[in-house]
């Protein structure tokens, strides 16, 4: 069993198994690709790299691994706590007395009429959280990947009937899983002091009584929001030494907020993984 | 110490009491309402003007169907037998305290 689990391959996530590596933890990184830094075409404002981003992601995690990190490519689906973190995948459980949360933010969003409006009022983030108020009623997940499934199954032994819809995204996957999908573009969440449905670009109106936002992965802040971490709007709050409010369970990179910059990443990254050093040996000495 | 308050109690403990009353809305099996609970302690201390009590919504689900709570933690502040503000999700002890202002 690893002592500490990174989810999150970029900057900060490497960044903390390096600290976390060479103070003698056996670390196990989780990374699904190079989120943001694929996305930059040459990183010129770091010290000491002019790079494009991909070349940096694989740099870094080819350092982490020659420091004998286990680096396994699996998307996380989901983070509990019993007595210790348990990370599920799509194939695999672990487990680890403290996580760092490195996964960057999402890119994948939607806007819609209606959603922020009715957060909290049939439109939820998390299925786990708000499913018990669903029982036996109709429910649809946004998405389309594993993530969204990994929702709707779970509301699937609650709720009256779940249908997925992908908002114009490929429908093959949900469809091989057994549940009723709708490709249809979206146009607004509907209902006044509750969600009452929601409303397809073609005009057609679709009853609802709570509609769970899936898009993508499972974010850090998703993640995070589910065991109860303090979060600062989209973001997850932290201390200056990368810890959340739950005791073991550290962050950094993109998914705190702030200047979305890989000598940010890198510095909250270093923080955390110390901070998860002095943390598991107290854990230790206990 | 926050008040545990159930469907028979909430008319009395909540809506006729004389001072602002903070009410969570929780279960045990919310993990966020497990961290909520020991802010919400800490909150209760420092404010004394303010009441604070807690539904547990497996044991009273026609309360929290009432207020339509369908996410969890859901806080909410009633002064003089009115809702006037509410909040879903964890809430740090500045978050509480601005929302009973």
């Amino acid at each position: 069993m690893a002592e500490l689990i990174i989810i999150g391959g970029g900057p900060a996530g490497v960044s903390a198994a390096l600290y976390a590596l060479r103070a003698g933890l056996k670390v196990l990184l989780l990374e699904n690709g190079p989120g943001a830094l694929a996305r930059a075409h040459r990183i010129e404002n770091y010290y000491g790299v002019s790079a494009p981003g991909t070349e940096l992601y694989a740099a870094g995690l080819s350092q982490a691994a020659a420091l004998g990190a286990e680096i396994l490519h699996e998307e996380v689906l989901s983070l509990d706590y019993t007595g210790n973190f348990s990370v599920q995948t799509a194939s695999n459980t672990y487990t680890a007395p403290a996580v760092v949360l490195a996964t960057g933010t999402k890119n994948v969003t939607v806007k819609l009429e209606g959603l922020q409006r009715l957060e909290g009022r049939g439109v939820s983030y998390c299925a786990v959280c708000d499913g018990f108020f669903y029982r036996g009623k109709k429910v649809a997940v946004l998405g389309s990947g594993a993530y969204a499934l990994h929702e709707a199954d779970y509301l699937r032994h609650l709720a009256g009937s779940v249908t997925i819809l992908t908002n114009g995204a490929d429908v093959a996957a949900a469809q091989a899983a057994g549940f009723t999908v709708d490709n249809r573009p979206l146009q607004s969440v509907d209902g006044e002091e509750k969600v009452s449905g929601v409303t397809f670009t073609d005009g057609a109106a679709l009853p609802l009584d709570g509609f769970f936002i899936a898009l993508g992965t499972a974010g850090s802040s998703d993640m995070a929001r589910k065991l109860g971490a303090l979060l600062n709007g989209r973001f997850i709050a932290i201390d200056a030494d990368g810890a959340t409010n739950i005791p073991g369970l550290f962050a950094a990179g993109d998914c705190t907020g702030g200047m979305l910059q890989v000598a940010k990443a890198v510095h909250e990254g270093a923080a955390a993984g110390s901070a998860a050093i002095k943390y598991l040996r107290t854990l230790n000495k206990q | 110490m926050a008040l545990e308050v159930n469907t028979n109690e909430f008319k009395q403990e909540v809506l006729e009491a004389a001072q602002p009353v903070l009410v969570d809305f929780w279960a045990p099996w919310c993990g966020p309402c497990r961290m909520q609970a020991p802010i919400l302690e800490d909150f209760a201390k420092e404010n004394s003007g303010v009441k604070v009590v807690k539904v547990n919504v497996d044991d009273n689900p026609e309360l929290a169907a009432h207020f339509n709570i369908m996410s969890i933690p859901s806080l909410l502040v009633f002064k003089n037998g009115v809702k006037v503000n509410q909040a879903i999700g964890l809430q740090s002890k500045a978050d509480l305290a601005a929302l009973v202002k």
